[in-house]
Parts: C-alpha cells; sequence; structure tokens
C-alpha cells in the first residue's frame, strides 16, 4: 500500500491521534503491562495463601481462576472483532462475493473463501479484514492488534462488508486504523485459540506473510 | 456496492462526453447519499476520488467506515 489522501471518515474522528507504528508499538506494550497487571497478583496471592495456610487452597485455587480468565475474556474480545456477524444465505452474496474477489489476488481469494478473511499486506503489518473488524499482525508475526471497524449500513452482504473495509484500508492505511476502535493486543497464539476453528488458518497465514 | 452485492450506475468512455457527464451526475447523487468514490489502482492500492475520473476504467462506491 503506497501513501495517498487521506481517509474522509478521519473527519468524524478529529480527536484521535493518528495510528502509526510508533502508536501500535506503545499500544501493545501497554497491553502487555496491563496483562501482567491482572495476573501477577493473583497467583502471588494464590502461592501466598498456599505458603501461609494449605487449608486456604480452594481460595487460592479462585485466584489462579482469576489470572486465566481474565486475560482470556480480553483475548476472547479481540478475536470477536473479526467473528462473522451475518450467518447464512445473505441475498446479494454471490455478487458480492465476485467484487470482493476481483479486489483480491489468487492466494488471497483463497484464503478468503475458506476463512472468511481477506489478508491484505500494508505498510504497518499484515492485515485480515473480516465482516466487522480486523486483526492487524505487526512485522515479525509477534503481536496481534484487533480493531473493530464496519461499514455503516446494516444490510450488506457479508463479502460486499469486507470490500467496504479493504478499500478503506487501501486508500490509507493509517487513517483506517486510526478510524477503527482498538479492542485488543496481545500474542497471536492468544488470539488465534479464541478464533472460530475455520478463521485460525487466516491468522497462521497473516503470520506466516509478517515474517 | 449495495445490498444487492454491487449494482452497475453507468458507463462511459473518455471520448463520450454525454455518456460521462451522465455518469458524473450519477456520481455526485451517490455522494449526496453519503457514499465515496473509490478508484481500485491495483494490487493493495486504491485512490479516494471526490470527481469521477474520466480516464478511470472503474470507479467503487463504497460506504463510510466506522469504529464499531
Amino acid at each position: 500500500m503506497e501513501a495517498g489522501q487521506a481517509l474522509p471518515e478521519l473527519a468524524a474522528v478529529p480527536w484521535r491521534q493518528p495510528t502509526d507504528a510508533r502508536w501500535l508499538r506503545r499500544w501493545g506494550r501497554i497491553w502487555h503491562a496491563w496483562t501482567l497487571l491482572y495476573t501477577v497478583p493473583f497467583i502471588a496471592a494464590a502461592a501466598g495463601m498456599m505458603w501461609l495456610e494449605p487449608l486456604a487452597a480452594p481460595v487460592a485455587l479462585a485466584a489462579l481462576a482469576h489470572a486465566w480468565i481474565i486475560p482470556e475474556l480480553y483475548a476472547f474480545r479481540g478475536a470477536s472483532v473479526v467473528r462473522p456477524k451475518a450467518r447464512g444465505a445473505q441475498p446479494g452474496e454471490e455478487v458480492a462475493q465476485g467484487l470482493l474477489g476481483d479486489l483480491l489476488g489468487h492466494a488471497e481469494r483463497d484464503l478468503q473463501r475458506g476463512t472468511g478473511l481477506a489478508l491484505e499486506r500494508g505498510s504497518l503489518g499484515v492485515w485480515l479484514v473480516g465482516q466487522g473488524g480486523a486483526l492487524l499482525v505487526t512485522p515479525g508475526g509477534g503481536r496481534v492488534h484487533c480493531f473493530c471497524v464496519a461499514a455503516t449500513g446494516d444490510e450488506l452482504p457479508p463479502s460486499d462488508r469486507i470490500a467496504h473495509l479493504l478499500l478503506a484500508l487501501r486508500e490509507d492505511e493509517a487513517g483506517f486504523a486510526t478510524v477503527a476502535n482498538h479492542a485488543f493486543a496481545g500474542a497471536p497464539w492468544r488470539v488465534r485459540r479464541r478464533l472460530p476453528g475455520v478463521m485460525r488458518p487466516g491468522l497462521d497465514a497473516a503470520r506466516l506473510a509478517a515474517q | 456496492m449495495d445490498r444487492t452485492g454491487h449494482t452497475t450506475l453507468a458507463k462511459w468512455t473518455a471520448d463520450d462526453d454525454a455518456a460521462f457527464d451522465a455518469a458524473a451526475r450519477e456520481f455526485a447523487e451517490q455522494q449526496g447519499l453519503g457514499y465515496i468514490g473509490t478508484v481500485p489502482d491495483g494490487p493493495g492500492k486504491a485512490t479516494h476520488v471526490r470527481e469521477l475520473p474520466r480516464d478511470a476504467d472503474m470507479v467503487i462506491l463504497r460506504r463510510p467506515i466506522a469504529g464499531g
């Protein structure tokens, strides 16, 4: 992708700092620190309780469960941005799939038909665009940023939703990431295990492309 | 692009003024409805256009996007 005109939708979010590689690195670190902040105390509390009083094992187990469940919930929230919004046969989907296919290369078209995610290489990393959100695998494949973003209008066929997002992404990658709501950042394995099984090969392909 | 998958709104050629004028009017009308003109420029590239480019092979009208 090349830098071009700014995305017109940026006018709706003038207060937002432009999303660039530096912004993504900073938010990646914040999410990492945040994850440690809400897991380490629970693990420490569990260990402390067991050390002080082994009879407190049930409470220690509850603390460990918190340390496991809370990060899982955040990862679930991140993966949910690309979960299909519409299921079953949709009016116009066949036509929309044809147009989306025309916008994609051969390998990306096959991947999209199998996973529901359109892979797009950008300057910020490798994107996976779904119906109502996008995942960004950073260069090197070490982190995934999850963005909640959608084309306006509820009646669009699923493939059309992806095509609208893909075109906006190609117009202005940084603008696209700025307009989108950042939902989560974390290790790819955390997001992958919370993705529907059919979508996981998409994330695998994006990680491979990002390396 | 719309609920039908996509609809061809107009066709024109660079040397057909009447067809281009009709297409430009349709383009402006769709912009008034909130659609955004985009010209696909090959793999990974697209350009936002505010006026109908006479020499473009295809112009796609897309919906605005917003954070969910």
